[in-house]
């Protein structure tokens, strides 16, 4: 009898205990990354539900007996409501891209785009956990929550097969249906793939009410284009093939090509709203992270 | 045939036809591309390569592969350069062979090629005729059918010499009239008869020479250098290094004969001479009796040793010695004059020096010998010592009327005194040597003149007893052959107080004659002027020595010559006590290659003489395809041009010169070693050695900082020619036979290293295996290390030397091995034991060597964390070895550092008494 070995304990086992293993690492790299960043609190500057002391106002008719603040009215005459800052929590959904693209990288001292895009995608929930705000992952349509938990569903999901490889996709592109009205919304990817989806999910995301950041991670390798003589170039996946005689000849059109892409992005962006960065695989990790969180804060 | 180049199998050639066709497929065929995997492959998508680009092979990559082919294809078509040309002659052939030493190394090749001619002749039906230059005979030269001369041919030899210098003339009469082509079998060497013979043969009809491209090397005679034996193989010109060994064979003790010592005779590049020294022992000098360059057989290669290479022990015993006299009236002085630069001297009383088995004993008037002297002299004569005597005024007024069995003859009391201020008539002169004394043919000077003589008995054997006389018939000096020694008396004294004979030039050659002195390597024909010699051993041109029952003997003036032939051969020759060697090679031949003239072809000794250019064209084709790869891989764009540059980088970064540091870092170096005590050792070379020696004194650093208060820093390697040595207290030298030996300059610095009171420990790190006398490798390598070092006298530890409780009490100084003897300098003869002390009153002052082979620096070694590293004897025993072996070396440098302190301690009480009172 033939079972899905996924399916049988042992197979779980086997996949709980992979996981397992891999997690702390990537989680434990996103928290370390997390740690560098101090950031401070994001008030809504005005009085409503919080845990902030916003200020003392004097109680006024209609408000309830229980919300006037004794001790303080204690000390004078007039009677007063001790009011704290309304601290509303925002949800952001994260898409970071499984395509097999993401899976590339150009030298062994290096980390893969999809690790680099993982490890900031987590390290962003981090700080937005110790924030306080909610977050959940657009791929898997994950709700946003917040929450030890969620981040470790998160970095479950970000460490699984698709993202893994496990997949046939070349290139992804990003899925807005799942976006919460009114959230916030980062999109990590190379975007490689075509832009009309790209273009699409913007469109209906801000359509939604939802604003964010594109954040592209490439390699230093696909900025450069380092290569040369007779070369047959194919996808990630082997599906797509491409043959040149003299590759250092095609450098000059890649360029210009690559430039155009992230033009098109910025383009889109700046209609939308949204924010543009892209990062380099061999740059540190941290100005990327700080940028988006700060892209974040702001975009609203 | 194309011109000088011919093919072996020139079908192959038609390959060649197929290169346009390979061209075609070559250009078809463009190079393989690289697979990338590369996600910005979407951007690629719809680009276009550039139209200049071409899908097909570079022509210059074409060419390249194109050649490869065709290096390949006339490769293994066999190309010949300058392929022989055979062509079938007819008339009488006649085969000269050289025959001399020199054909002795490849003889088997030249007797097989001379078959292949002897065949090819009997094929053509030519009658032949086989002469061998170096040994003309008149039948030789009758030509016959070529069948029947293959086992005479096989029975051939070669001979110990070359060609004798009128062999062209008896050539010519031989062969008076007859016409012949010839195949001449040279041994590559030019000699005098040479030109004349090659004209002749070339009157004669066609001449063809067969002779080997391989140099021929020989050895010319050895010779001393100092104390040294000095040697020089010799070669014929040759453009490669080439490194031949020299072995020297003689009886050892038990007159066995074998190898005594081994050498290497290295010929640089161009170098036609190679010399080398042996530095033995006189015993084991004495006993060669003949040099071989190995692997090179022949006659020339082997040097037969005689007496110039022997240098007698001579004992001296004077009746006056110790006395104070002046230095000119010593009875000995005139005889060490003429002994010194001959001989090795013995001095010391009778019973020690018989000990040592001197060759030749001199007593120089002493007369009286006690009973037990007279028998141990007695027994050393009979057993082949050699006693020689001289008068003087004792042995004038000793009572000999009892008869001295040590005398020749029995002699008159008083002795005579002749043409002095109180005698009647004049001083003697000499009288002319007869034919059968050892002196014959010796000039006698005007002025050797004998003014006193002690006088023998008159007695039947006094004329056969006597070998020289004076003019008036006195004897002078008078010989007896006693068991198989014999006892010679010089008549008059050894100095120049009776006679003036000590005094002349004829007292050395007297001397040598009796063969108490050496002889000079060359002798000329007047010093061998009326002898005859009987030769003992020959050699064959193999270079093989045999006995020479058979052989007559030849008159001193032929030896003297050294030109040797059949009548006379190289060998050895004696007469009566005297050996000379004939070699081949006199000690300034030169091995001069013949130069044919142009119009003789002459081939090399392989059967087939032609240069077979495969090799070129197949090595070329090789080169021309890894060219082809590196290029091709450029152009696919795989060759990683920056690891390459990288590569670059750094190979010139090691080829260029590093300078500019060297005055810092040797301050660096002085501070370092003068800040704080640190142990150094010699650098052998050796990195195994060298690791060793660190360990090892990295171990006994720690050692001496756990247990004392010497504290020393990391030890410190030293290059005996470049550091200054003054900076360290000790400097540990381990021997390896491979280590090279320092320079004058670092001789120089080491003997004002142990002047100024630094000490070197030598560690043969042979556990002593060879016992004291014989030697390992590594004893050797020490003696020929230490001989110009300045170095004491030594004995072995003494029980009380201060090395014994310099800071542990110890017996014995083990190291990875034990129970050696250790060598120190000698304590002083006078220092005495005072009463109620348990050690002598030594002398101040650290011993300067120290000298054993227990490989001590193993048993010191420890690792960083103090393990120990190398495994000393075994279990418990062995660890409390180690602890013994850093005992000792806790001991050794209290002794360096503290010098005799612990000596100096035995005068505390004496002190503390005195300051008491």
């Amino acid at each position: 009898m033939n079972q899905d070995p996924a399916t049988t304990p042992a197979g779980l086992r086997h996949r709980a205990e992979t996981h397992a293993s891999a997690l702390p690492p990537l989680l434990a790299e996103a928290e370390h990354l997390a740690a560098t960043v101090l950031l401070g609190d994001h008030g809504r500057r005005r009085a409503g539900v919080g845990d902030e002391f916003w200020q003392y106002r004097p109680a006024e008719n209609g408000d309830e007996l229980r919300v006037i603040d004794w001790r303080r009215s204690a000390r004078g005459d007039a009677h007063f409501v001790r009011q704290k800052e309304w601290q509303a929590a925002q949800s952001v959904m994260l898409w970071v891209d499984d395509a097999l693209s993401m899976n590339f990288t150009g030298g062994k001292d290096r980390p893969t785009k999809g690790h680099r895009a993982r490890v900031l995608a987590l390290a962003l929930c981090v700080l937005l956990n110790r924030g306080g705000e909610r977050f959940g992952l657009a791929n898997r349509g994950t709700p946003p929550r917040r929450g030890e938990a969620q981040l470790a569903r998160i970095a479950g999901h970000l460490m699984d097969a698709a993202f893994n490889g496990d997949n046939d996709i070349d290139f992804g592109s990003p899925n807005a249906r799942v976006l919460p009205a009114g959230a916030r919304a980062m999109f990590v990817s190379d975007f490689f793939g075509d832009m009309e989806p790209v273009a699409k999910s913007l469109t209906a995301a801000t359509d939604r009410g939802v604003k964010g950041v594109l954040l592209q991670v490439l390699d230093p390798d696909e900025e450069a284009f380092p290569y040369d003589g007779r070369t047959v170039f194919e996808s990630m996946s082997g599906t797509i093939r491409f043959e040149t005689l003299k590759a250092g000849s095609l450098k000059e059109d890649y360029l210009s090509r690559l430039a155009k892409r992230k033009a098109e992005l910025k383009e889109l962006c700046r209609a939308t709203g949204w924010r543009y960065h892209c990062h380099h695989s061999n740059q540190p990790a941290l100005t990327a992270l700080m940028w988006a969180y700060r892209a974040l804060d702001h975009a609203q | 045939m194309i011109g000088a180049i011919a093919f072996t199998t020139p079908l192959l050639l038609a390959a060649l036809f197929a290169l346009p066709i390979l061209w075609w497929l070559l250009r078809a065929v463009p190079p393989a591309p690289i697979k990338r995997r590369f996600p910005g492959i979407a951007l690629l998508l719809g680009l276009k390569d550039d139209e200049s680009q071409t899908d097909t092979t570079p022509w210059w990559l074409l060419l390249l592969r194109m050649l490869a082919v065709a290096g390949l294809i006339i490769g293994f078509a066999g190309p010949i350069l300058n392929p022989e040309e055979r062509q079938p002659g007819n008339g009488p052939l006649l085969i000269a062979m050289d025959g001399s030493w020199a054909s002795a190394r490849d003889w088997p090749a030249r007797v097989k090629r001379a078959e292949a001619v002897l065949s090819e002749a009997a094929r053509e039906g030519r009658p032949t005729a086989l002469v061998s230059l170096s040994d003309l005979r008149a039948d030789a030269t009758q030509f016959a059918a070529a069948d029947a001369l293959l086992p005479s041919l096989s029975g051939m030899v070669p001979n110990a010499w070359v060609p004798a210098d009128d062999s062209a003339s008896v050539l010519a009469d031989m062969t008076d009239g007859q016409r012949f082509d010839t195949v001449w079998f040279s041994d590559g060497l030019a000699y005098p008869a040479r030109d004349g013979i090659a004209q002749l043969l070339q009157s004669k009809g066609g001449l063809r020479v067969i002779q080997s491209a391989r140099p021929v090397f020989a050895l010319r005679p050895a010779r001393f250098e100092g104390s040294d034996i000095s040697i020089t193989a010799i070669r014929s010109p040759a453009d490669t290094p080439r490194d031949a060994t020299l072995v020297a064979y003689g009886p050892d003790p038990n007159g066995v004969e074998q190898e005594l010592a081994r050498a290497i005779a290295s010929f640089g590049a161009g170098a036609e001479e190679a010399e080398v020294i042996f530095s033995l022992p006189t015993e084991l000098r004495n006993r060669i009796r003949r040099f071989e360059l190995q692997a090179n057989r022949s006659a020339g290669a082997v040097s037969l040793t005689d007496d110039a290479l022997k240098r007698r022990e001579v004992g001296l015993l004077a009746s006056t010695e110790g006395q104070e006299a002046q230095d000119l009236l010593s009875p000995l002085y005139y005889l060490r004059r003429a002994l010194v630069p001959t001989a090795d001297l013995i001095d010391g009383d009778l019973e020690e020096m018989l000990i040592a088995s001197p060759d030749v004993l001199v007593l120089a008037d002493i007369a009286a010998l006690g009973d037990y002297e007279t028998e141990l002299l007695t027994d050393w004569v009979d057993q082949g010592g050699m006693l020689v005597r001289f008068a003087g005024p004792r042995t004038a007024s000793a009572d000999l009327d009892a008869g001295d069995p040590l005398m020749p003859v029995r002699l008159r009391a008083g002795g005579r005194s002749v043409g002095g201020a109180m005698s009647w008539g004049e001083p003697k002169t000499l009288r002319d040597f007869t034919r059968d004394s050892p002196f014959f043919g010796l000039p006698l000077p005007e002025d050797v003149l004998v003014t006193s003589q002690v006088m023998a008995q008159p007695d039947p054997n006094l004329a056969e007893r006597t070998i020289a006389s004076l003019a008036d018939g006195t004897p002078l000096v008078t010989r007896r052959e006693f068991g198989q020694g014999q006892i010679v008396l010089f008549h008059v004294t050894a100095n120049a107080e009776w006679s003036t004979l000590p005094l002349s030039g004829l007292f050395v050659q007297m001397l040598e004659r009796l063969a108490i002195s050496t002889r000079p390597v060359e002798l000329s024909a007047e010093q061998l002027a009326g002898t005859t010699w009987l030769p003992e051993e020959v050699l064959d041109g193999f270079g093989q020595t045999r006995r020479a029952d058979a052989l007559a003997g030849v008159p001193g003036e032929a030896l003297a010559e050294g030109v040797a032939g059949p009548e006379l051969r190289p060998g050895l020759y004696s007469d009566d006590d005297r050996r000379i060697a004939l070699n081949v090679i006199g000690s300034d031949t030169t091995l001069e290659p013949v130069s044919w003239d142009g119009s003789i072809p002459v081939e090399g000794m392989a059967v087939e003489g032609e240069t077979p250019l495969a090799w070129y064209f197949l090595t070329a084709a090789l080169l021309l395809l890894i060219a082809d790869v590196i290029a091709s891989l450029w152009l696919a764009g795989r060759l990683n041009l920056k690891g390459s540059a990288t590569a670059a980088a750094f190979f010139l970064a090691f080829s260029l010169p590093q300078e500019g540091q060297a005055q810092t870092s040797e301050d660096i170096r002085a501070i370092e070693a003068t800040t704080e005590v640190v142990l150094a050792y010699v650098e052998t070379g050796d990195a195994r050695v060298d690791r060793v020696s660190r360990e090892g004194l990295m171990g006994l650093s720690q050692s001496l900082y756990r247990r004392t208060s010497i504290e020393p820093a990391e030890p410190i390697a030293v290059d005996l020619e470049e550091d200054e040595l003054a900076f360290y207290p000790m400097l540990y030298w381990p021997i390896t036979d491979a280590q090279r030996l320092p320079s004058d300059r670092a001789y120089a610095k080491l003997n004002r290293y142990l002047r100024t009171g630094g000490m070197i420990v030598f560690d043969t790190k042979d556990g002593n295996l060879a016992g004291f006398g014989s030697s390992t490798a590594a004893g050797r390598k020490l003696q020929a290390l230490a001989r110009p070092l300045d170095i004491p006298a030594l004995e072995p530890i003494p029980s009380d030397h201060v090395l014994t409780r310099a800071f542990y009490l110890l017996q014995d100084f083990p190291g990875r091995h034990a129970g050696n003897d250790v060598w120190v300098e000698a304590a002083p003869a006078d220092a005495e034991q005072l009463e109620g002390i348990p050690f002598r009153n030594l002398n101040d002052g650290v011993t300067p060597v120290l000298i054993g082979g227990n490989d001590w620096a193993s048993a010191w070694a420890r690792s960083d964390d103090g393990r120990p590293l190398y495994p000393v004897g075994r279990g418990y025993g062995g660890e409390r070895q180690r602890e013994m072996a850093v005992r000792f070396g806790i001991n050794l440098m209290m002794h360096v550092l503290t010098g005799n302190y612990k000596s100096d301690q035995v005068h505390v009480p004496a002190l503390l008494d005195r300051l008491g009172n």
